[in-house]
């Protein structure tokens, strides 16, 4: 096994005609952790991998692993493993993609069983690709990851179309991979497919950074707010214009900036607006994700 | 080393899809009906002049003309689409299928997977005109025989040209490849090539030989360079040809340039482009 290199991200800026996907980007991603790398669809996040894949010039700024770029890797597949957008010749078998990999990489012929039995495929190595389910696919690309055995995993939505069982299997599969010390940077749209799998968070928006830090630092984040509601909501909203407070008016109610549900409720009382609801919002890691993120869209 | 892993893995890509095998029985297929059709049209006509005459047809062939030769290069004068059909398949398929992602992070040096592709062509062309020769050779020399007819299997000449029409299909593998990485939209490219090997190309032979100077540049396209090097072509006899033509090895030379200058052409900008 390859140990474990730092992914560092400096600069990074790609545009594609007038569009910046990419905005001066900077991150390092370190060895013996499972990071995401979360943002909206369209935030930059596939731009970025494939950047630092050597698929994509850069317009500006490095994408290495620990300093070298991944076309100046002496041996990529034994380095960095990759599973991008699952795309494969759908009159390939699974088997034949992986020979194919094994062999351009100079790696022995044995690895592609091995990484067949890993990730459970070898029951359905010898079908042609285009009968397999995006599962299938997944696993499939993931055993392609596994070839050289690699210290870095660099992953684009690998949880994206598995069932949850699938799912189950590949959150341990990636913590195994970070306890055994390498690196694994595993993008996703959804902060819930990966929160109980990460141990850090990389967040863009808008092909900038938002944050970057521990799981946990995003939990302490998100600033509390209060929910209220009424069956008479102009008059909830008349008293809490009246007692200065920003709002925003959502399905269940209004959600008020005022971490203080008492505060909240004596505003109502004062406007004589009746209360139906009152109670504190659950500053969740979601919350927190989408107001770092929404913040990026506001811009 | 790395050169020779990338070699490997393109002849993997090309064996481990149906289209190689789908290509070879098309062009089995096509190079028997012609060649064997053909020689055995002609036998009956040598055969059965009156008769032949009656049909209204100009049938009769220039004096002169050896039969076993025109009926072997159908092998290259017809089948060498195919080859060409493979190589740019080799390139298009990747961009059609996306798996230029997986190729590129397993050999991130790109110019030496297209090296790869380039040579892997050239060979996987040879091994279409060995296919190609046995069954212009085995249906042409059968129709010639049911004829009593003279095979010409045992004059060397016969096999030179066998020898040179098998390199004229190596090369057109490999202007597969460049024509792949020019236009590397599958459907685009198979349109294009339909379109001129079996329209814009015949024209322009013909066009080319009403005029001398014409005729001078006629030569250097690239089926008449091919015909040039095998040395034998239906085209000659079906009067569309140019009288000019190139000696054998300026024929092959003609279509190396043109494998090696689309491949460098297209290497140089739909290549390097990023793989989104």
């Amino acid at each position: 096994m390859a140990a474990g290199i730092p992914i560092e991200i400096s600069g990074l800026t790609k545009q594609f005609g007038a569009v910046t996907a990419v905005d001066d980007l900077s991150f390092t991603v370190e060895p013996g952790r499972v990071t995401g790398f979360l943002g909206p669809n369209g935030a930059g996040k596939t731009t970025t991998l494939r950047v630092l894949l050597g698929l994509v010039r850069a317009t500006a700024g490095t994408a290495t692993f620990d300093g070298k770029t991944y076309h100046d890797l002496e041996r990529p597949l034994e380095t960095v493993g990759a599973a991008l957008e699952a795309d494969f010749h759908p009159g390939r078998t699974a088997r034949n993609h992986l020979k194919v990999a094994a062999t351009a990489a100079g790696l022995p012929a044995g690895r592609v069983a091995a990484v067949l039995d890993q990730v459970g495929m070898t029951e359905h190595a010898d079908r042609r690709v285009g009968g397999y389910s995006l599962g299938m696919r997944q696993r499939l690309a993931l055993a392609y990851t596994l070839l050289g055995d690699p210290g870095v995993f660099v992953l684009d939505e690998p949880i994206n179309g598995l069932d949850p069982e699938g799912i189950k299997w590949i959150r341990g599969f990636l913590q195994a991979l970070a306890r055994e010390g390498r690196t694994v940077l595993v993008s996703s749209h959804l902060l819930s497919e990966v929160s109980q799998t990460v141990d850090e968070v990389v967040i863009i928006s808008k092909g900038r950074l938002m944050k970057s830090g521990t799981l946990a630092s995003l939990e302490l984040d998100a600033a509390p707010r209060t929910v209220a509601d009424s069956p008479d909501r102009p008059a909830l909203a008349a008293a809490l214009d009246a007692a200065g407070f920003a709002y925003t008016e959502g399905r269940s109610g209004f959600i008020v900036d005022n971490p203080d549900p008492g505060a909240v409720g004596h505003a109502a009382f004062v406007g004589g607006a009746e209360l139906s609801a009152l109670h504190r919002l659950k500053s969740g890691l979601e919350e927190s994700f989408l107001t770092l993120v929404n913040g990026g869209e506001h811009e | 080393m790395n050169a020779v892993h990338a070699l490997g893995s393109e002849f993997q890509k090309v064996f481990t899809t149906r289209m190689w095998w789908l290509i070879a029985i098309l062009l089995v297929a096509y190079v028997a009906f012609l060649a064997g059709g053909f020689g055995a049209f002609l036998g009956w006509t040598i055969e059965n002049p009156d008769a032949a005459a009656n049909t209204g047809n100009n049938t009769q062939l220039p004096p002169g003309m050896r039969l076993a030769p025109l009926l072997y290069s159908f092998a290259s004068s017809i089948g060498y689409v195919f080859p060409v059909l493979l190589g740019a398949l080799a390139v298009t398929s990747e961009f059609r299928h996306k798996t230029l992602t997986p190729t590129f992070l397993a050999e991130p040096h790109r110019s030496t997977v297209l090296g790869a592709k380039f040579v892997s062509q050239l060979i996987a062309g040879a091994g279409l005109g060995v296919i190609a020769f046995a069954t212009s050779v085995a249906t042409g020399a059968a129709a010639l025989a049911a004829f009593g007819l003279d095979t010409e299997l045992d004059v060397s000449d016969t096999w030179a040209l066998i020898g040179r029409g098998v390199l004229a299909m190596a090369l057109w593998g490999t202007i597969g490849v460049g024509l792949g990485t020019l236009v590397t939209n599958q459907v685009a490219a198979i349109v294009i090539l339909i379109a001129f090997t079996q329209f814009v190309e015949p024209i322009l032979r013909l066009a080319a030989s009403l005029n001398e100077v014409t005729a001078q540049v006629g030569q250097f396209l690239p089926g008449a360079a091919s015909d040039a090097l095998v040395g034998a072509s239906f085209y000659s006899i079906a009067a569309v040809g140019s009288s000019e033509s190139l000696d054998w090895w300026q024929g092959g030379l003609v279509l190396l340039a043109i494998g090696v200058i689309a491949t460098i052409i297209g290497g140089a900008t739909t290549w390097r482009r990023d793989v989104t």
